[in-house]
This record gives C-alpha cells, sequence and structure tokens, in this order.
C-alpha cells in the first residue's frame, strides 16, 4: 500500500435541466424576481474597440434547433485583457466580458452584443487570435460543452493561432469560424453549433 | 486565491459522458467526436467575478424572496448549507452559488411546466449567494418534491434542487443536483444513473444535518461542493513567455 493522496473529488456534474432559466434567466422563465439578473451586458457602456453582435443556434442530431440551451460567453477586452485579477490588467469601468443568454423559445436563436475582443496571450509565448470562450447547457447535456468562437475575418491572426492548430483536421477548424454579416448597419457575426454529425463543432476538455 | 498554475484535468469518468442511452434527450445532444485537450491560457484560467453589489442579501430565502409581506412559502422548511471547496481542500471564497428548484408539491414556476401541481404563489424557485471567505454559503428555503417527466411514462425525478458554482476560473464553471438523503427515487433516475460511479452519485446527496436545524423551525441538510483544483508554482508551469 502507498500513502493517501487526500485530494477532494470534483462534485460531479448534472444536466441543467428544461427550467435552468427559473435559476439563471428567471425572466425568461416568466416571473420577475430578481432586481438585477446577471449576465446581460458583457461590455459596459465604455468598452472600446467595435461592438458586434453575435447569434447562432444550437442544432441537435436530428437538425432540429433547441431551444431550452444556455450560454455563457467568456472574453477580453478589444485590447485582450480579461476582466479578473489574472487577466493582464485593468479593463474599461464597466467591462465585465460575461455574459449569459438563452435560447428563444420559439426559434431557438440566441444572441448577443459585445465587442470584438483583442488578441490574447497563448502558452509558452505564443499569440491567440481574438475569440470568445463559450460554455453550453441544456437539457440532454450532461457536462456543460466548452467551445470557441472565432472570427471569420481575423484569417492572419487564425493561421497561426496556438488552439486551432492542435485541431488536427483543417476542415473542422471552420466550425469555430463565425461569418461576418452587416444588420442594420451593424456588423452580426453568425455562429451556429452543431453537436452531432460531419460538422459537429470543436468541443473542447479545457 | 493567489495561485498561477493551470487547473487539474479534468477527470472524465467521474462525471457522466454525453451519451447516455437511457436518458434519452442525450442521445441526439451529445456530441460524437472526441474533445480536444486543451491545456489552460489566460482564458481558462480567469472567470467572471461577482461582488455584493450584483446581488440582494434577501436572495437567499427562498421562502421569502417571492412570498408577499408577511407570508411565506409552502413546505417542509430547510436550511442547505456547506462549503465551495477545491480539490485541494481550499475553501473557494466570494464566487456565486446559484439555485432552482421546484415548489414543494414538485412544480416549476416556468411556462413550460404543465404538470397538474399547483403553484405556490408565494414561491419563485430560485435563489443566489456568494460564498464568504471561507467558501461556506447557505440558502433557507423548502424542501422540493419528485415530480414526472417524459423519459419512460413512469419516470419521477427524485427531489432535487439544481446547483450552479462559478469558482475561479472559468474551466471551473460547474451545474449540477442536489438530493437529498434517504429518497428512495434516486437510485432509479435516469439522470442520476447517468453518473457512472456510485461514489460519485453519492456525492450529490445532501446529508441530514440535526446539529444545524433551528429546533422548532428548520430542518437542515449540509452539501460541500468541490470544483477543479489548480496546480500550486512549484513546479515549471508557466502559461506564457520564457
Ligand atoms: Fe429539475
Amino acid at each position: 500500500m502507498v500513502q493517501k493522496l487526500n485530494y477532494l473529488k470534483e462534485t460531479p456534474s448534472q444536466t441543467a435541466g428544461p427550467y435552468v432559466h427559473i435559476g439563471l434567466a428567471p425572466g425568461a422563465a416568466g416571473f420577475d424576481i430578481y432586481e438585477r439578473e446577471l449576465g446581460w451586458d458583457i461590455a459596459g457602456p465604455n468598452a472600446e474597440g467595435e461592438r458586434i453582435r453575435v447569434e447562432g443556434l444550437v442544432i441537435d442530431g436530428t437538425g432540429s434547433p433547441i431551444k431550452d440551451v444556455l450560454l455563457e460567453a467568456w472574453q477580453a477586452n478589444s485590447k485582450g485583457i480579461y476582466a479578473h485579477p489574472e487577466g493582464g490588467g485593468e479593463v474599461e469601468e464597466g467591462f465585465r466580458g460575461w455574459g449569459r443568454v438563452i435560447t428563444d423559445f420559439d426559434t431557438g436563436e440566441w444572441g448577443f452584443d459585445t465587442v470584438k475582443p483583442g488578441k490574447t496571450p497563448g502558452r509558452n509565448g505564443s499569440t491567440q487570435a481574438p475569440h470568445i470562450n463559450l460554455w453550453v447547457v441544456a437539457r440532454g447535456i450532461n457536462l456543460g460543452l466548452n467551445t470557441r468562437i472565432y472570427f471569420e475575418d481575423e484569417a492572419e491572426a487564425n493561421a497561426v493561432d496556438p488552439v486551432m492548430n492542435i485541431i488536427e483536421w483543417e476542415r473542422r477548424r471552420a466550425t469555430l469560424l463565425a461569418k461576418r454579416t452587416e444588420k442594420d448597419g451593424k456588423a452580426v457575426y453568425r455562429f451556429d453549433i452543431q453537436l452531432q454529425g460531419q460538422d459537429e463543432t470543436v468541443f473542447f476538455d479545457v | 486565491m493567489p495561485d498561477q498554475g493551470e487547473f487539474y484535468q479534468r477527470d472524465r469518468d467521474w462525471h457522466p459522458p454525453a451519451y447516455v442511452k437511457d436518458y434519452k434527450t442525450s442521445v441526439a445532444r451529445s456530441p460524437q467526436y472526441s474533445l480536444i485537450s486543451l491545456q489552460n491560457s489566460v482564458g481558462e484560467i480567469t472567470g467572471p467575478v461577482f461582488g455584493h453589489n450584483d446581488i440582494d442579501p434577501m436572495d437567499r430565502d427562498l421562502i421569502h424572496n417571492y412570498a408577499k409581506a408577511g407570508e411565506s412559502a409552502i413546505g417542509e422548511r430547510i436550511i442547505l448549507h456547506g462549503r465551495v471547496l477545491d480539490e485541494n481542500a481550499r475553501p473557494v471564497p466570494n464566487t456565486l452559488v446559484e439555485i432552482w428548484q421546484a415548489n414543494a408539491g414538485g412544480r416549476y414556476r416556468h411556462k413550460k411546466d404543465t404538470y397538474l401541481a399547483p403553484i405556490d404563489p408565494n414561491f419563485g424557485g430560485c435563489g443566489r449567494t456568494l460564498t464568504d471567505e471561507n467558501g461556506y454559503y447557505f440558502f433557507r428555503t423548502v424542501k422540493p418534491g419528485a415530480y414526472p417527466w417524459r423519459n419512460y411514462v413512469n419516470s419521477w425525478r427524485p427531489a432535487h434542487i439544481h446547483v450552479s458554482v462559478f469558482g475561479w476560473g472559468f474551466v471551473q464553471r460547474l451545474i449540477s443536483q442536489i438530493y437529498f438523503e434517504g429518497d428512495p427515487l434516486i437510485p432509479l433516475c435516469p439522470i442520476v444513473r447517468s453518473i457512472p460511479n456510485q461514489e460519485a452519485i453519492d456525492s450529490l446527496v445532501a446529508a441530514l444535518d440535526m446539529n444545524s436545524t433551528i429546533p422548532l423551525d428548520t430542518i437542515a441538510y449540509k452539501f460541500d461542493i468541490v470544483l477543479r483544483g489548480r496546480r500550486s508554482t512549484l513546479f515549471e508551469n508557466r502559461l506564457e513567455g520564457n
């Protein structure tokens, strides 16, 4: 026998279930309880950089949009700094870099307004292309899924991004690229998430 | 937490797999390719920071946070309390814990819940709090009822409270469910059984805590939450630069 290491085990995950809105977005569940719901304003009023919108669907293995998903975004500001003591510096007053959205009960569409993040440091002196970290939970998802939103129009940075480059299959890298469009003069990036199939979105074990 | 390292790798044999045949909704919602393993960088070791401006002290009292003045929610009054720790058994202070649950009859206040048990006009079903400097949290609520769901025609969820926790880094983000000691529905539930390890299942069952009850008032259950631990700086594990 050997000595015991005595690490604790992580609390195991369970699905967020169909009523995740009650806890994390009660307004959407149909009632008003908190004075402030969290995660509605990612960038705040003072953030520098380009104002963008990111929209998409989460599509299941039958090709249907899922209508009870909750997504959380975590991103750096336009200078590549996260709003956190270890985030690399100071951010603009009111910039939180974290957002929480749900899919529409009828259409499955989700979307949030933010600013385009800057490049961030990677491991071993590398530089990561601008990206938004995304965490996806829903009924039927047993452990939250982590993925990243990259921007199609950052081709040069994407080409040398260390995370993109560890994805062996080049055609799968495209699943992480949000496509830029314009709506009412505003930059809107489209990012549909496929949970299964040939075009299954790349998910990470982070 | 002044550590500088990355988080321990998640033990994916301890968590439920994405695909669980007997939990039918997971079948079309489970990714089939392998996850791409990623070492932590700045976006993984950081995460949103919350403060007392974000929430109200009343938010942790589900018996009263949606009740009319002078009234309270119906049901068995309970305290749910414990600590948020990491795998190194160190407390996780000042982190946001959010819960949601059905009322004592097993009915959710949600426009998509059509179960015939009645809505309690004095019960909303959600609460949130920050852990204190020792990682301690508590809620006051009512014990939720079991409810039926469409998996098999006769599937019932054991009484449970959903819980969401943040931690220090975004990769610690976790949602789980808290069950109650002695509930005979626990071993029958396909969602519980999505977890392949009995010891892991047991770690989701809150223990009756007679020492923390308020006599003649409220019964207590204790539930500790463990988030991923983090490497210390003893070994070479710098994330950036040379
Ligand atoms: Fe539930």
